[in-house]
């Protein structure tokens, strides 16, 4: 069809929807889509001041993290231009960087000081040297315990725990009659979730999601290890829904007190010490596990904020990230709420700060992070990057299958052989029909 | 009725009946309880009924985060203007197939309706790329129009079945008198079909306001409705009974006011052609 | 009779319905039908035309098809035979007279005004959810160990949600159908001393037959679809994933869309092949 055609058909839709296109024509606004986590919500509340400053109006679009990712994926694979910012992972922005539908980051102002960026956050977000996200938050994760039942099972908790012993201290902390599980981990399908954990897990095992011929592993020792250690333990010593507790449900679960043990992503230090929590004041953290392999079972992650290329105001966006990714708000957010509810694990003068130093997760988030290296995450060599992931396009949708295949074996429909097999057929099936 | 009923028998059935209403209402009720309690009572063990510290925050914590005005404003003209567009399109097919039926009426019936099994994800692409390529992403009369066409198919279905069941001999009658066409739709049709036309009507705006899948993946932030507002409280960090029972219940209000208050209406012309 | 001008007349005023219609049909799924001969990843920004049937046969070879197949079938099926039988006894009962009938009435309808999403999210975070639902404190309240409905009975706990949606749609239509029997007959029935259970048996549910139909006719064409119910709850894990999941899957997670617009074209075909076969039923019901 042509082009006049097309004018046609459009602007009788246009003309029909009330004048919606003009009614902002003036005021320059910038629409952001983001997810509905406490840190972005927190800088939601805070965008009257970007305005002010800038007089750049914004629009939020928040969403749940499953159909965030669905939203932004179909915009940005279809050039749709719906959003100037769009709140990603360390999973899409080098895929999408690669594919150029990013634009790169790499005029920020001197005074934003983008080398201040923790260089593992900056590593995971960038395509060949260039970055294309700017990290909002970093994470890790790390083990979170309750000092007091620890103290109560005569137990103490070494800075960086093995395997064994997380899973001993699990069993010993385990009071079924008074509501208190040894530990909480995810079990929940989808690759974000109990995905990341068990991916993250394995490597800690010396298992590894692909060989250097993206052969997928399933069927090795060390994946049967990873999934039977994680099944034992948690039929033991864990919450009985385990196979649907994600983030969400666990972090309830122990702020309400029903869990020993939690190793889960670092942001969540500061929720679990916070006014919502009931044990706030029995909190300690550790390193994730090992097994002595030389790998630790933490993973990297970073919500970051990155422009489509197809947006029309790049310079507003990239003002935009400048001022919420940038030291200038850290000290905004932590005048008004105090250090510990800054964004952390982003920037690198954030843990040389000594006020921040005060916070009690601030040293061991750090090392957390620093212990996770995206390029060198497996015992055995592999060819992909990621911690909990492998950076390719089909990762999330086999990584979600798979986990879906763990989560049955967790709720006891089928054994954990049958969904290591099962694992196996899909991944290896996925990554023939995409030509591995 | 004429048998006769003692009051024995329907106070039991009334208990019975009650019974019943109640637990179909049970988990509407609870979200409402829900939505004004403390996250922390919210989650109480035993749960709290009714002697709790009846509060508002959650729905100022909902109302501060949102723009809860606007995507009320966006369902109503969304789910309104759909359904009057269908209905404009719906009345004269339905009526030319009820009263003038062809030889091929009740297949073209049939593949109307077959139209909506189209699993919406399949079309996915195809769609996006289409509004992408009239420049529509994101208006509201988009959702209108789309909106529109997945229910078309039931306001037609409805409507024909409704109009069959007006006699045909009304209409021969109003024709022998020398009625035109036009006078016979309007004078003599159009009063015996309205409760048939309403209750689709109805039906058409609940459909169309609970329709979650296009109205989030086609929407940003002008258009964006209530189903897109709920997706942003659906499993946010830390506790959230409350907070997303404040926002269910703001998302469901309306549409649940309105059917209470319409059900005669709604009720009236639901038949489908079930009853002959 | 109907005369020439009328029946012109009567095509000009079917033709935007169907028009629309046809271009609804025709051009998104026309597009559809050609993904799904090519191999479309947007995520690798690979777009090859013509590939032939290879999307076809992945998906008819792959084991989660003819499950999600089968899925499908038992969740449709669950929420009919919930939906049917629940609504003819609420029917019966809102037939009777009863104190306070528009106040039941309207409890009743409630359900369905929810939106889906709200109702999933209601239902699995405050009554399944096996830490703090509901049912765990009843369950605990009993003395038993509390369930966890969503992992060990998921497509059960899927169909609770949906059949509590469109029992009200259900039984609404069945009384409606149950107002307009002949209490005539029932009391003549009566007086001769047919027992209750075989006066529902040889008059009341001949005569709801075709309000019968006509539900599971409508339900099913929603039923195929449910989406929301599925991605809120369990997100496709436990045997949960409908045939209408695996192309949202295989589209939006796998980011592979010839595939899924390969699977879409095969859940259209299943899908009218489903409703031809009721449209026969409802048809030949409807004639009379």
């Amino acid at each position: 069809m042509n082009n006049s055609l097309r004018a046609l058909l459009g602007a009788t839709f246009l003309c029909a929807s009330t004048g919606v296109a003009f009614a902002d024509g003036h005021a320059k606004t910038i629409t952001i889509a983001t997810v509905n986590n406490g840190d972005m919500v927190r800088m939601q509340g805070y965008t009257d001041k970007f305005t002010e400053e800038s007089g750049i109006n914004v629009e939020w679009v928040t969403l749940e993290e499953n159909v965030l990712r669905q939203r932004v994926t179909t915009d940005i694979t279809t050039n749709g231009g719906s959003f100037d910012i769009m709140t990603i992972g360390m999973y899409e922005t080098p895929i999408w960087g690669a594919n150029g539908w990013l634009v790169p980051l790499d005029d920020l102002s001197a005074e934003y000081n983008a080398a201040d960026i923790l260089p593992a956050m900056a590593g995971g977000l960038s395509h060949d040297g260039t970055l294309f996200a700017a990290p909002f938050y970093g994470e890790s994760s790390m083990v979170m315990y309750r000092t007091d039942l620890m103290e109560k099972a005569g137990l103490e908790m070494p800075d960086a725990p093995t395997w064994t012993f997380i899973a001993e201290a699990a069993a010993a902390m385990t009071d079924r009659d008074a509501g208190i599980n040894g530990i909480c981990l995810r079990g929940k399908a989808g690759w974000g979730e109990g995905g990341a954990f068990i991916t993250a897990t394995s490597n800690s095992f010396g298992a590894r999601w692909f060989d250097e011929n993206w052969k997928p592993q399933f069927d090795t020792e060390e994946w049967a290890n990873t999934v039977n250690f994680f099944k034992d333990t948690m039929d033991a010593s864990g919450p009985a829904g385990y196979a649907t507790n994600g983030f969400n449900e666990n972090l309830s679960l122990f702020n309400q007190g029903k869990c020993g043990m939690w190793i889960d992503a670092t942001v969540a230090a500061s929720f679990v010490t916070g006014k919502d929590s009931t044990v706030a004041d029995h909190v300690g953290f550790a390193l994730a596990p090992d097994n002595g392999l030389g790998k630790r079972s933490n993973w990297l992650w970073a919500w970051a904020l990155a422009i489509p290329a197809g947006t029309q105001q790049k310079a507003e966006a990239k003002q935009f990230i400048e001022w919420a990714t940038g030291t200038g708000y850290i000290e905004m957010v932590a005048a008004n709420e105090g250090w510990a509810n800054v964004p952390p694990g982003a920037r690198t003068s954030l843990y040389e700060n000594p006020e921040y130093q005060k916070v009690p997760f601030a040293q061991m988030t750090l090392d957390s992070i620093l212990s996770a290296d995206p390029n060198d995450s497996t015992v055995l060599p592999s060819p992909y990057v990621g911690v909990q992931f492998a950076a390719i396009p089909e990762f999330a949708g086999i990584a979600t299958e798979v986990s879906q295949e763990f989560s049955a074996a967790y709720a006891g429909q089928q054994t954990v052989e049958e969904a290591l097999a099962n694992a196996q057929e899909i991944a290896t099936e996925a990554m023939e029909a995409a030509g591995y | 009725m004429a048998r006769a009923i003692t009051t024995k028998q329907k106070v039991s059935w009334t208990i019975l009946a009650w019974a019943f209403g109640l637990l179909m209402f049970f988990p509407i009720m609870w979200t409402f309880l829900t939505s004004f309690k403390t996250e922390g009572a919210a989650i109480a063990d035993p749960p709290v009924w009714f002697f709790f510290d009846w509060t508002l925050e959650n729905y100022t914590a909902v109302q501060e985060r949102s723009n809860y005005p606007k995507a009320l404003m966006n369902s109503i003209i969304i789910a309104v203007g759909s359904t009057i567009l269908g209905i404009i399109i719906a009345v004269p097919a339905a009526w030319a197939m009820a009263f003038v039926p062809g030889k091929r009426t009740k297949d073209v019936l049939m593949w109307m309706l077959s139209t909506k099994m189209l699993p919406a994800v399949g079309v996915l692409y195809p769609l996006v790329l289409l509004a992408k390529w009239l420049g529509v992403i994101d208006s509201r009369i988009l959702l209108i129009v789309v909106l529109m066409l997945i229910n078309l198919p039931i306001i037609v279905w409805m409507l024909y079945t409704y109009f069959k069941e007006i006699p045909g001999e009304i209409l021969e009658a109003a024709r022998m008198d020398g009625a035109s066409l036009k006078s016979e739709i309007i004078h003599v049709l159009t009063p015996m079909a309205i409760p048939g036309i309403a209750s689709t009507i109805l039906l058409n705006i609940i459909l169309a306001w609970n329709e979650a899948f296009w109205t989030i993946l086609l929407t940003t932030v002008n258009a964006a409705p209530l189903t897109a507002f709920i997706a942003s409280f659906s499993a946010p960090e830390g506790l959230f009974y409350a907070k997303l029972s404040a926002a269910s219940m703001m998302a469901v209000a309306p549409i649940l006011i309105m059917g209470w208050f319409s059900q005669k209406q709604l009720v009236r012309g639901l038949t489908f052609g079930a009853v002959k | 009779m109907a005369t020439a001008h009328s029946k012109s007349a009567a095509r000009i005023m079917i033709a935007p319905a169907v028009f629309l219609l046809l271009v609804w049909m025709l051009v998104p799924l026309c597009m559809t039908l050609y993904f799904s001969f090519s191999d479309y990843r947007p995520l690798r920004g690979i777009f090859e035309p013509w590939v032939g049937f290879e999307n076809y046969v992945r998906f008819f070879s792959s084991s989660s098809f003819l499950k999600s197949v089968f899925t499908t079938l038992w969740m449709v099926g669950g929420v009919l035979s919930i939906t049917i039988i629940g609504g003819v006894l609420m029917a019966l009962l809102l037939d009777r007279p009863i104190f306070g009938q528009g106040v039941v009435r309207m409890l009743v309808i409630a359900p369905f005004f929810i939106m889906p999403t709200v109702s999933a999210l209601v239902w699995k975070n405050m009554f399944f959810n096996v830490d703090n639902g509901l049912f765990s404190y009843l369950y605990k309240w009993l003395g038993m160990q509390p369930y966890d409905f969503l992992s060990q009975a998921p497509i059960f706990s899927i169909v609770i949600i949906v059949a509590w949606q469109w029992l009200p749609f259900a039984t609404l239509i069945l009384l409606t159908a149950v107002q307009s029997l002949d209490s005539e007959q029932l009391e003549a029935a009566e007086m001769d001393g047919a027992p209750a259970l075989s006066r529902f048996r040889f008059i009341i549910l001949p005569h709801l037959s075709r309000a019968i139909t006509v539900v599971i006719l409508i339900q099913t064409i929603f039923l195929l679809s449910i989406f929301a119910e599925i991605f809120v709850t369990t997100n496709g894990a436990f045997g949960t994933r409908t045939l209408t999941y695996l192309v949202y899957q295989r589209v939006l997670e796998s980011q592979n869309v010839g595939l899924g617009s390969a699977g879409g074209i095969i859940a259209v075909i299943l899908a009218n092949i489903v409703a031809i076969f009721l449209m026969r039923i409802v048809g030949k019901n409807l004639d009379t």
